[in-house]
């Protein structure tokens, strides 16, 4: 058996109110390609940053055993130090920089006065060679591709003398034939002796280069598979992913609330990226909700379902939108948000804190925002009249707050996504997309929020919840649409859907589709 | 009054106390000439123009933060253009008012285009405008000194010159009468409205504040009320200019706290993209406050050339400075959604007196500067600092 080059031993480590990672134990061995899995939100992304030093020593539970030393990282730098680099999944090079520049940044070439060009760029073009890019290190970062970015990110990290490379989705934003060049390139690398941790979704790559696969689910480490003597076919992998039992957390909805009414039908929906032109993010989309259906669209990180739920509010994203919204079987044009509005339409944002509501305000004027015109005459505000809409709210919703003059700002996460929630029911939607409504709060205000969405569908509005926690769709959802990278792959009903099957939809469309 | 309690009515009545206890420390050091009904007056008019411009300030400063380097350029050129016209062409008072406030207005509307619609930066395209109109300002004056003494209609109408005072319609006793009166009227309007409002509230069944609180708050208001209004009977009267500022902070302060626009100015500071996604129009809130600005730099251009009886190429200098240092000394955040018209004039007023204060004990001028600076850097501090719960340092 060869040498263990990192041992990560009872990690455990905890967000106020969220217990992020649990016991969680992990064994690379040198010159291993080490794959780690698991939905979203599983823990994947905190062990890295647990072990880069993003979140430093003390912080965290547990021992980070490296190069048989226990390990006491305080920032990024101690790691990479000891050869421990971690690519992003967000890429995190300079645009207006050359690739030398961008590789040596914050290990520059020459002294503290005076940086030695030649050096850095000789060094960089040697790297680059290295990982097979045919550039020259003085180009512009921003005029190369994603694929060719991705390559400058893994030669900057050589250039940091990794020796333990930790890649978080690579592929995730490249084509076929770059994802391909970049697999190829981890095998070369592993040949000449690099270890590496490789964090993806997609299972016929990682069964592809993975030595080892771990799987992670809520937080703790399920299982170690190994190529030579276990079973590493997908159907396995997804089986460890997902193999937790539905309890009764989702509340049941009294009466039959779904009608046959079509409220509001979306077709031949495309959207591109608003930066990068020629990219698709939203590819041909038909979809359409029932009045008092609640409708789950599923899919992975990035398969273009805020987008869409975007886009439909009013192109409030993207570009060169084409396609047809019917609602109440009328065709509508929604060019802005106030149209949207207009329109019966909501919005409720996965960001509540950036793109939902203003911290820095009180629960009564987040609660109007959206709908000043209900509690003013001719432009001028009735007070009493808003504080009486935001006292109703906070107690049809019950949100827990000393009163509706409390900045929002410290309001705990549940009682925020409440407010966001008081929000846009103020303003009288029939239709509302809930994107990601419970995310980062506990079971107990998941629980309401479920209750909320119950009462909305019993009042004859239309709910879209964009998730990606599987059980919440499997345990709400009337019908559910799976997406995958810009399109719609598969639609299921509420009874037949299960977690294998919208996996494996997806997967099956990440096979065909590139 | 609990640990907790004492501590949030420090914070929320912060500038109110440092206001009096700066105000006692002139006093004692100035021998009480600081309180004398001659400063006080001339308090008021030396600063109308600070009152105006700061209200203007305010709502640029709430939609993020973003200030406007140009008010001095523009309060001058304004005035350079009214005088011109009402001096060399002998337009009418009236036109020329129009005017001086049309081209305001325009010029802020030209600012507030390219800051909302194209997006430039607000520090830029001001400071354009900071150089630009200071340089046509020179180009209408021809460089020289434009005297307006001859139309006394219109220096009096805005405050400016020996006869600047509403003047007493009860004969010409060494006290004011009609002064006194108006004070009376005032402090009398802000009770029943007080009274009234509470009524209300308690017949629709709303939550009211607690009686004594209400009292005490209307005792103390009433009396700075009284006392003003007797202080300024004992100088000649209610300076004209006082007028506008008036009309101009209660109009401003309405539109702040009571409008839906106010509102818009208030969110888009608070959380652009949140604003903007509620179905709110952000581009044009940044174009009305830019314009506002412009319109608001009129009226300021007005008192003060009515206040100096001229138009000179050099006016307005740093009245930016005054207006954005009397917002961020009056509680407005420097990140923008934080602030009020009451606390920018508090804010306004403690600059005032520091001024006056430092210029009766005979402090240097260079060394005022540098006192007002150090004032302006400890406020902003304080707000920095408040907000994030105590902590000086950002990190850790």
């Amino acid at each position: 058996m060869a040498k263990i080059l990192l041992e990560m031993k009872n990690i455990t480590k905890t967000f106020p109110g969220v217990k992020a990672l649990d016991n969680v134990n992990l064994q690379v061995e040198e010159g291993e390609i080490h794959a780690l899995v698991g939905e979203n939100g599983a823990g994947k992304s905190t062990l890295m940053n647990v072990l880069s030093g993003i979140y430093p020593y003390g912080t965290y539970e547990g021992d980070i055993v490296y190069d048989g030393e226990i390990c006491q990282f305080n920032t990024i730098k101690d790691s990479e130090e000891k050869g421990i680099v971690i690519i992003h999944q967000e890429l995190a090079l300079i645009p207006y920089m050359t690739i030398g520049e961008n590789m040596f940044l914050g290990n520059e070439r020459g002294s503290k006065f005076k940086i030695n060009w030649n050096e850095t760029n000789d060094l960089a073009a040697e790297y680059l060679k290295t990982v097979g890019l045919k550039e020259m290190p003085q180009v512009l970062i921003k005029d190369i591709g994603v694929g060719k970015q991705q390559l400058v990110e893994i030669a900057k990290a050589l250039a940091k003398k990794a020796k333990l490379l930790i890649l978080d989705e690579p592929t995730a934003s490249l084509n076929e034939d770059d994802s391909k060049a970049l697999l190829e390139l981890l095998l070369k690398l592993k040949k000449e002796g690099l270890t590496s941790i490789i964090i993806s979704h997609k299972l016929n790559e990682i069964s592809y280069v993975a030595d080892k696969i771990t799987v992670i689910r809520d937080g703790s480490t399920i299982e170690t598979l190994d190529k030579m003597t276990d079973d590493i076919s997908e159907g396995r992998i997804i089986k460890g992913m997902v193999g937790r039992e539905l309890s009764d957390r989702f509340p049941k909805r009294e009466k039959k609330c779904l009608t046959d009414e079509v409220m509001m039908e979306v077709k031949n929906w495309s959207v591109y990226h608003p930066l990068y032109m020629e990219r698709k993010v939203v590819d041909d989309v038909s979809i359409h909700v029932k009045k008092g259906e609640v409708l789950g669209i599923s899919g992975l990180m990035g398969a273009g379902r805020t987008e869409l739920a975007m886009s439909l509010f009013g192109k409030s994203y993207g570009r060169d939108i084409s396609g047809e919204i019917v609602i109440k079987g009328q065709k509508v044009e929604l060019n802005s948000v106030q149209d949207a509005i207009k329109h019966k339409l909501a919005y409720v944002t996965e960001d509540r804190k950036g793109n939902g509501l203003i911290l820095s305000n009180p629960i009564k004027i987040n609660t109007t925002l959206a709908n000043l015109g209900a509690v003013s005459n001719h432009s001028i505000i009735d007070k009493d009249k808003e504080y009486a809409a935001a006292v109703e709210y906070k107690e049809k919703l019950k949100t827990k707050c000393p009163t509706v003059e409390q900045n929002v700002g410290n309001l705990s996460g549940g009682n925020q996504q409440k407010v966001l929630l008081a929000k846009w029911m103020f303003a009288e939607p029939d239709i509302l997309i809930l994107d990601e409504p419970t995310r980062g709060i506990d079971v107990g205000a998941k629980y309401e929020i479920y209750c909320i969405i119950n009462q909305l569908v019993a009042e004859g509005k239309s709910v879209i919840m964009i998730s990606s926690e599987m059980p919440e769709i499997l345990g709400m959802c009337d019908r559910i649409y799976v997406m995958n990278e810009g399109k719609m792959v598969g639609e299921l009903s509420g009874e037949e859907a299960t977690q294998e099957i919208i996996m494996s939809h997806i997967l099956k469309a990440d096979s065909k589709g590139e | 009054m609990n640990k907790a309690k004492s501590l949030e009515f420090i914070k929320k009545y912060t500038m109110i106390i440092v206001l009096i206890v700066v105000t006692v420390f002139f006093a004692w050091q100035t021998n009480g000439n600081i309180l004398l009904p001659m400063s006080i007056s001339s308090l008021i008019s030396q600063n109308a123009y600070v009152f105006i411009l700061a209200t203007g300030m305010l709502l640029c400063i709430l939609t993020g933060g973003n200030i406007d380097l140009s008010v001095g350029s523009v309060v001058c050129f304004v005035g350079a253009i009214g005088a011109v016209l009402m001096v060399e062409m002998n337009v009418n008072m009236w036109v020329a008012i129009l005017v001086m406030i049309l081209v305001g207005t325009l010029i802020g509307a030209f600012q507030g285009f390219w800051i909302a619609f194209v997006r430039i930066p607000p520090f830029i395209v001001t400071l354009a405008g900071m150089l630009a109109f200071r340089g046509l300002s020179n180009v209408v004056l021809d460089g020289m000194t434009v005297s307006i003494k001859e139309c006394t209609a219109f220096v009096n109408l805005f405050g400016g010159g020996a006869d600047c005072y509403i003047p007493d319609f009860f004969g010409n006793g060494p006290i004011n009468i009609t002064c006194i009166l108006a004070g009376v009227v005032a402090a009398v309007i802000y009770v029943l409205m007080q009274f009234k409002g509470r009524a209300t509230k308690v017949k629709k069944g709303y939550e009211v504040e607690k009686f004594g609180v209400m009292i005490a708050r209307v005792i103390v208001i009433v009396a700075v009320i009284i006392a003003l209004s007797i202080s300024l009977a004992m100088h000649k009267g209610i300076p004209s200019v006082l007028i506008w500022v008036l009309v101009v902070i209660m109009v401003y302060g309405y539109i702040t706290s009571n409008t839906t626009v106010g509102r818009y100015f208030y969110a888009v500071g608070g959380n652009e993209k949140a604003t903007r996604l509620s179905g709110i129009n952000t581009d044009k809130v940044y174009f009305l406050a830019y314009t506002n600005m412009g319109f608001l730099a009129a009226l300021a251009g007005m008192v003060t050339i009515a206040r100096l009886t001229s138009a000179q190429p050099t006016y307005g200098q740093n009245y930016e400075m005054d207006a954005i240092g009397s917002c961020f000394i009056g509680g407005a955040s420097a990140y923008g959604g934080i602030g009020t018209v009451p606390g920018v004039i508090i804010g306004a007023v403690l600059m005032g007196i520091i001024n006056l204060g430092m210029s009766l004990m005979g402090v240097d001028q260079n060394w005022q500067k540098v006192v007002k600076g150090l004032v302006l850097l400890a406020a902003v501090i304080f707000d920095v600092v408040s907000k994030r719960g105590g902590k000086l340092m950002a990190k850790n």
